[in-house]
């Protein structure tokens, strides 16, 4: 697992309160991790703090699965 | 249209005194006190640097990490305060009505601990442009306890947050008083909570001078009805009482701990912080409680105090029970049980309505403690029966619990014993 992907992770677990053997890449926040709206907002600004990006809402949007967010933050972070 | 009758049939409480309603009150009429260094922040640059906390408080058992995390502490004292009252009332709510099962859990102020995180980041990382937890204002505001207990039992009754800085929960106990006598509903889930141990609480109240700083001992810093006392003692934590209909209450053989049979409400209408000198509206508002109760002064055996050990604030309300009582006064007990809890601001009138309630079903007092002999105040009535030190046994007919807020909200409600 990268760098990125297994921060990303400790992130979900630690917000939505789920296993980490239920964070795969394929995994929906809300579909499959439990999340609501409120929840996915919240891990979008858990990974700007955490990456020191800023993801505007049109690509937040756009990002619903564990490697969504991987794959954003691996081609935006600094 | 005739009223309906309101009882008391469960009790909860997370304080400073104990983790639940025994061995809170165990310690009230041991006289024990919450008090100590406050171990929540560094209070080192702090003019107080005590508080009475909550000790080992275990979110875990109440909520698991994702839904704590949503919560305020003073919403998570609030929700274990009231899954103990519901449980000793033994109410079955899947075989109720929902729809006339409510809530009022208020709060004096809220998640001010979230809103110092939440606000505080801001201002520190502000480069970086509106960085909101989307949780902070659900988090935050005072009425979020109510919606919480509801959606955890599914109860779509009256539900919402009663705000009256310490006032806060005994106005909730009214209002529930009125839904149920109304036929508004048929079970209240009455409280207060309130979690304010945190930087900007005590530096704002130390700026009022409203804080005691008698840092050099914390136990014995509260002391109402003493001369040397120089402020009130934050407290924290909930308390939570199960309001229940009469004839609801027998139909399902719940045990009854007090009937519940008048409140009184009033405003000083004289200042932002300061009670009025002569106990203006708080002679109103214990006027207006036995009025409601349809009882004499007489008639009433204990009076809890809002006594919060501030200079002005004890001797006011000492001058109202002696004209609202008469020579009566002189049966009363009288006792500030903030002496030993702290003043948990909002949730001090669920606390002390819990300690009314206590009192009539056990007959005894709770003290204020923390008096020492040759401590008089020149304009405080010794004759009085301040249950000094030391818990008292004897009988308690009616208990009348005064707490008075901020702004100048002023509410009384009397419990008594039951009979049919």
């Amino acid at each position: 697992m990268s760098d990125v992907a297994s921060r990303v992770k400790a992130i979900i677990v630690d917000k939505l309160g789920v296993e980490e053997t239920e964070v795969t890449n394929a995994a929906s926040f809300t579909n499959d991790l439990g999340a609501d709206s409120l929840d996915t907002v919240e891990l979008i600004m858990e990974f700007e703090k955490e990456f020191g990006i800023s993801i505007p809402d049109d690509q937040a949007e756009k990002i619903s699965t564990v490697g969504d967010a991987v794959s954003y933050i691996e081609a935006n972070a600094k | 249209m005739e009223l309906k009758r309101v009882v008391v049939t469960g009790l909860g409480a997370v304080t400073p005194l104990g983790n639940d309603v025994q061995s809170t009150w165990n310690s009230a009429i041991n006289g024990v006190s919450g008090a100590g260094p406050i171990t929540q922040f560094d209070a080192s640059k702090f003019k107080t640097q005590f508080a009475c906390e909550v000790k080992d408080f275990d979110v875990a058992k109440y909520l698991d990490r994702k839904e704590a995390r949503k919560c305020d502490r003073y919403t998570q004292l609030a929700i274990a305060a009231s899954e103990e009252a519901i449980a000793d009332s033994g109410i079955k709510f899947e075989t109720e009505d929902c729809d006339k099962i409510g809530v009022i859990v208020s709060a004096g102020i809220g998640g001010i601990k979230t809103f110092e995180e939440e606000v505080g980041y801001y201002f520190q990382n502000k480069e970086m442009g509106p960085k909101f937890n989307p949780f902070f204002i659900p988090k935050m505001i005072a009425d979020i306890a109510s919606g919480h207990i509801s959606m955890r039992h599914g109860l779509r009754g009256p539900n919402f947050g009663t705000v009256s800085a310490c006032a806060s929960s005994t106005h909730s106990a009214i209002c529930s008083f009125d839904l149920i006598r109304l036929g508004k509903a048929s079970v209240m889930v009455v409280g207060g909570a309130e979690a304010s141990i945190c930087e900007s609480a005590i530096g704002g109240f130390n700026a009022m001078t409203a804080l005691s700083t008698r840092n050099d001992s914390p136990e014995t810093a509260s002391r109402p009805f003493s001369a040397s006392r120089d402020g009130f003692v934050m407290g924290e934590g909930a308390a939570c009482l199960i309001f229940e209909e009469l004839e609801h209450a027998l139909a399902r053989g719940a045990k009854i701990y007090a009937e519940v049979v008048g409140g009184g409400m009033s405003a000083d209408a004289y200042h932002l912080t300061s009670s009025h000198p002569e106990g203006l509206g708080a002679k109103i508002v214990m006027k207006a409680a036995l009025e409601d109760a349809n009882m004499t002064a007489e008639e009433v055996d204990y009076v809890n105090v809002h006594g919060t050990s501030t200079p002005v604030g004890d001797p006011s309300e000492i001058k109202a029970i002696k004209e609202v009582f008469g020579d009566s006064a002189y049966n009363l007990n009288i006792s500030s049980t903030k002496s030993m809890t702290g003043h948990l601001l909002g949730a001090a009138g669920a606390m002390e309505s819990l300690f009314c309630v206590l009192s009539v079903q056990n007959d005894i007092v709770p003290p204020t403690i923390n008096f020492t002999e040759g401590d008089e105040d020149s304009e405080i009535d010794y004759k009085l029966n301040l249950t000094f030190n030391k818990a008292q046994k004897r009988e308690v007919r009616a208990a009348l619990s005064n707490t008075f807020g901020f702004g100048g909200h002023n509410a009384c409600v009397i419990v008594k014993k039951f009979n049919k």
